[in-house]
């Protein structure tokens, strides 16, 4: 019998290697598990619902067959929603509903990946041909970077966007990353140092782009009735909203994103508005993906996303929108090139208080925005607005 | 612009005509009976209105470049053929096509008027359809 009760953030983590060349993919899913329970004060024993994204390294698919055999978990309830990086924040909306529904008190979300000790060609490698849709884009070397290029050009030709503008967001995201001692890139970066490093796919740089990282992260979503048995304190998932955007039959607008929907889905869902937000994790693939998601969100106007992130707008703790206090996937960690999963443990982080003292933001309101695919060709959006326990 | 050893195009039921007449130097897109939209890339039902009256159209071969990204780095792809113009052109019947622009950086900008070139493929009855800035 669905219910709207409250379903609350109980644990979430995030493992604290940026490299992991002497591990397996299976044995940092299980390394987040245990961060993600001692967090919350939980035993194994009580997970009754599991989802993954899966390993994007392994080509053999039923990642929940292979992870709840690895884990060893038994339970009601199990997702794989894939789309790539928003998959995460997803995970979130459904394990909220399955609660509802009365399927499941505790959903454990795991993310675990080696790209980076893999050596694994990412945003800038040629990948192979295997959907129908391959044939007619990867042929013509369609990379991620490339696709999120032809986004950032067209956003520069409608509406007069500039490289430095683009380059703020990097800045901010730098300037959160020197207060974290995980972060990958600690050296607070300037406007100038971004637009003067390489170009990689016109007019991205380098330091438009995130990091390739190993490691992962873990939460834990629970009924009312879980979390009144807890001594941690928790966050409410006030609200959700997913959506698909696509190449619309050779009529994709590259300006826009699937955030448009996912986003007033969460805030009608929560009751709220953009204004409302004291604290953005906005996945940062690419500098070009914040300011699009940005606008779409609704917290400015389309086209006024580059005057927008000027100023410092999205420095904390003073900034009118701080975002990525951790660093981002831009300085701090992309693990598995799949943001999402970080996106919302640094939202419950600053909810809870537990966010680096110098970036702490006074939140009682957190949204936390996912883009995954490429928004080049077909992406996915989800997002969720959280609300801090005393607010 | 050579192709192979780039990656080529998997050729099915649904799309082998579009392939074949790319090898006769012809672009096709897909066009609605029911709902008039002109398509790319190829599908049997109308990604629109989910009709079956379907047919194939002989496109112009011109358009205009919609965005494009010059990129400078990508492993696993042939070094001869970097930097490499990546682009949307909207094609005069309506879609956009992902497709690449054989031409110098410098020669192409939102707004370029381009026209369709044919690259053969040596592995099949096939060629892979690219764009240059049309000579006006
Ligand atoms: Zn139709």
């Amino acid at each position: 019998m669905a219910t709207q009760s409250p379903v609350y953030v109980a644990g979430a983590y995030e493992h604290p290697t940026r490299e992991a060349p002497d591990k397996s993919t299976m044995q940092l899913h299980a390394e987040v598990a245990r961060g993600a329970l001692e967090d919350a004060g939980l035993e194994k024993d009580a997970i009754d619902a599991y989802f993954t994204a899966g390993m994007p390294e392994y080509e053999s698919g039923l990642p929940p067959l292979i992870m709840a055999d690895y884990l060893g978990l038994d339970v009601s309830y199990a997702d794989t929603t894939d789309f790539g990086g928003s998959s995460y924040i997803s995970h979130v909306g459904h394990a909220v509903a399955a609660i509802r529904n009365g399927t499941c008190d505790v959903a454990l979300i795991t993310l675990a990946g080696r790209p980076r000790s893999r050596g694994q060609a990412t945003g800038s490698g040629a990948r192979a041909i295997r959907t129908a849709q391959d044939s007619f884009e990867r042929i013509y070397g369609a990379t991620n970077i490339g696709m999120y290029g032809m986004a950032a050009q067209r956003h520069m030709h409608e509406y007069r966007t500039t490289a430095e503008q683009l380059a703020e967001i990097r800045v901010a995201a730098s300037h959160h990353a020197q207060f974290n001692e995980h972060a990958m890139y600690q050296d607070p970066v300037t406007v100038e140092d971004v637009v003067s490093s390489r170009v990689v796919a016109d007019p991205l740089h380098l330091l438009d782009c995130c990091v390739i990282s190993d490691g992962g992260g873990a939460l834990l979503v629970v009924s009312e009735d879980v979390r009144s048995r807890l001594e941690r304190e928790c966050v409410e998932v006030l609200g959700h909203g997913e959506s698909v955007g696509h190449h619309r039959a050779g009529r994709i607008d590259l300006t826009r994103t699937a955030a448009e929907e996912s986003g007033s889905r969460a805030f009608d869902e929560a009751g709220l508005e953009p204004t409302d937000v004291d604290y953005a994790s906005i996945y940062d693939s690419f500098t070009i993906t914040v300011l699009e998601a940005i606008e779409d969100l609704g917290f400015c106007e389309k086209g006024e996303g580059g005057s927008f992130v000027e100023g410092g707008t999205l420095k904390a703790p003073n900034g009118a929108l701080p975002f990525n206090t951790d660093g981002g996937g831009l300085c701090s960690n992309h693990p598995a090139n799949r943001g999402g999963m970080t996106k919302v443990i640094e939202a419950v982080r600053q909810l809870r208080g537990d966010a680096n003292d110098e970036v702490q933001v006074n939140a009682d309101i957190a949204l936390a925005h996912g883009t995954g695919g490429s928004i080049g060709t077909r992406h996915g959006a989800a997002t969720v607005v959280l609300g801090g326990e005393d607010r | 612009m050579s192709w192979e050893p780039r990656p080529a195009p998997e050729i099915n039921p649904e799309t082998e005509r579009y392939w074949s007449a790319a090898a006769d130097e012809t672009l096709l897109v897909r066009e609605c009976g029911d709902c008039g939209l002109v398509y790319h890339y190829p599908r049997e039902y109308c990604p629109d209105c989910f009709g079956d009256d379907v047919d194939w159209r002989e496109a112009a071969g011109t358009g205009t470049v919609y965005s494009y990204s010059v990129t400078r780095t990508m492993s696993g792809w042939p070094e001869e053929d970097l930097p490499l113009i990546v682009a949307y052109v909207e094609l005069d019947e309506g879609p956009r096509l992902l497709t690449n622009l054989d031409c110098e950086p410098g020669a192409v900008d939102i707004g370029t008027r381009v026209e369709v070139r044919f690259v053969p493929l040596e592995s099949a009855d096939a060629a892979v359809p690219v764009f240059v800035p049309l000579e006006e």
